[in-house]
């Protein structure tokens, strides 16, 4: 067995020195240093980049909300606007009205008063026309004149709705 | 046993299996057969004959592929982070991944303490793995096929686990071969056992590298010698065995890797916490 050959220990061994210490130098001080580098700048950057971007993440949520809020408040601003408006509306049309009611109202109490003054007027006419009718009528039946007041006293009851006969007899 | 060892069973196995095969390759000989020697590809053949300060310190085929295990992790692991793109590259993420299996690795076994001695881990890892799979190139040697380097890299292992142990707890780390909650009448004979199963270590943890990949090597060379042996007609069905057992051997190169790195953390997170 080659492997028991006892000569051929020492050139082994010191090849082996030689080899393995020439590897562990070339991996401890360049090969394992610079993956390490690499691998520990790969890890920050990701680190860094996942914390960016829930930086990021947490303004976007802000903005979001500061404009939602913004958006409730137009609409609330809108809608107390809009019932101003309609208040403001609502009144006017309301005075308009109520002018106008007052207008027509004047002018029917007015209408009413020029009818009220022709009725009575036209009521003073039909008496004066009652008596002349009532004179005249006498006259013709009986050819005597009748004093005023005797005229007066029979008219009275039909102009009270009594029925004349009662007066007259 | 304090430790799951993981690979004992697959190395008591190829062990066993290598066993035969020995015994039919010398009896095959004797036979007078051509059959090729099956352990001829882990001789050590002296390239450059160096000697320094007596020792032979031969430029070896061993060396040559040490080095060329050496070349080409530091070349992979350096080119391809060379760009050091914050989005990898393939090869780059190839090299990230390696990184992170074995920095979880220790993380998961040692702790965050354990970092520390990560590039130790890193390093012992990525040489046997290397040193495995080039093994598996027809026509290459496999390092990690003999118990010297085997046993060398369990020692460092061994001796640095020890040595932090005593530096991390002083002379109470001796109270990790007593265990607690034992009577003691018990620990007479307990005391002995934990010491012994922990100067083994490093024999099991050489052996089973060892072990593995020459099992294996030798399988596929008495298997090839088969295929030659029986010709066109009848080399068919060794042929088929052996392209299943490389995909096999591949595997194995690979978790006895897995396994020597995980003991070394194992022993390592036992040193440093002293866990019983």
């Amino acid at each position: 067995m080659p492997q028991l050959e006892i000569g051929d220990f020492a050139p082994q061994l010191v090849w082996l020195a030689i080899s393995f210490i020439t590897l562990y130098v070339l991996m401890a001080r360049v090969a394992l240093p610079r993956i390490g580098d690499v691998l520990n700048q790969r890890r920050e950057r990701i680190d860094r980049d996942i914390a960016e971007a829930e930086r990021l993440k947490a303004e976007t949520e802000r903005a979001l909300q500061a404009y939602e809020r913004e958006l409730a408040e137009a609409r609330a601003r809108a809608h107390k606007i809009a019932r101003e408006a309609r208040e403001k509306l609502d009144a006017e049309v309301a005075g308009e009205r109520a002018k106008v009611e007052a207008e027509i109202a004047a002018k029917m109490a007015e209408a009413e008063a020029r009818i009220a003054e022709a009725k009575a007027k036209a009521m003073a006419e039909v008496d004066e026309i009652a008596r002349e009718a009532a004179s005249a009528i006498v006259a013709q039946l009986i050819s005597v004149p009748v004093a005023g007041d005797e005229l007066e006293k029979a008219l009275a009851p039909a102009k009270s709705g009594t029925p004349a006969f009662a007066a007259i007899k | 046993m304090r430790v799951a060892e993981t690979g004992e069973g697959m190395g008591a196995q190829h062990e066993s299996i290598t066993n035969t095969i020995l015994a039919a390759a010398e009896a095959g000989e004797a036979g007078g057969a051509s059959m090729p020697d099956p352990m001829h590809q882990f001789e050590i053949k002296r390239l450059v004959p160096i000697e320094l300060f007596g020792i032979d310190a031969s430029f070896t085929n061993s060396s040559l592929w040490m080095l060329i295990a050496v070349a080409l992790v530091a070349g992979f692991f350096i080119l391809s982070m060379r760009g050091r793109a914050l989005v990898p590259t393939r090869t780059q993420s190839v090299a990230e991944l390696a990184y992170e299996f074995v920095a979880s690795m220790v993380r998961d076994n040692v702790g965050t303490e354990g970092m520390r001695y990560f590039p130790f881990i890193f390093t012992l890892f990525m040489f046997i793995l290397a040193a495995n799979m080039l093994g598996m190139v027809p026509y290459s040697f496999t390092v990690t096929s003999h118990i010297i380097v085997t046993f060398a890299l369990a020692a460092v292992v061994f001796i640095g686990v020890t040595v932090i142990g005593f530096i991390r707890h002083g002379l109470g780390f001796l109270r990790f071969f007593v265990p607690s909650g034992v009577p003691a009448p018990m620990l007479v004979l307990l005391v002995p056992i934990e010491l012994i199963s922990y100067l083994t270590r490093p024999m099991s943890l050489s052996v089973r590298l060892f072990a593995n990949m020459m099992a294996g090597h030798t399988m596929l060379k008495v298997f090839g010698g088969f295929v030659v042996g029986l010709g066109i007609l009848g080399g068919w069905a060794p042929l088929a065995f052996m392209v299943a057992f490389t995909g096999l051997e591949v595997l194995v190169a690979f978790l006895q890797a897995y396994v020597f790195a995980v003991l070394t953390c194992l022993y390592l997170n036992d040193a440093l916490h002293m866990h019983h």
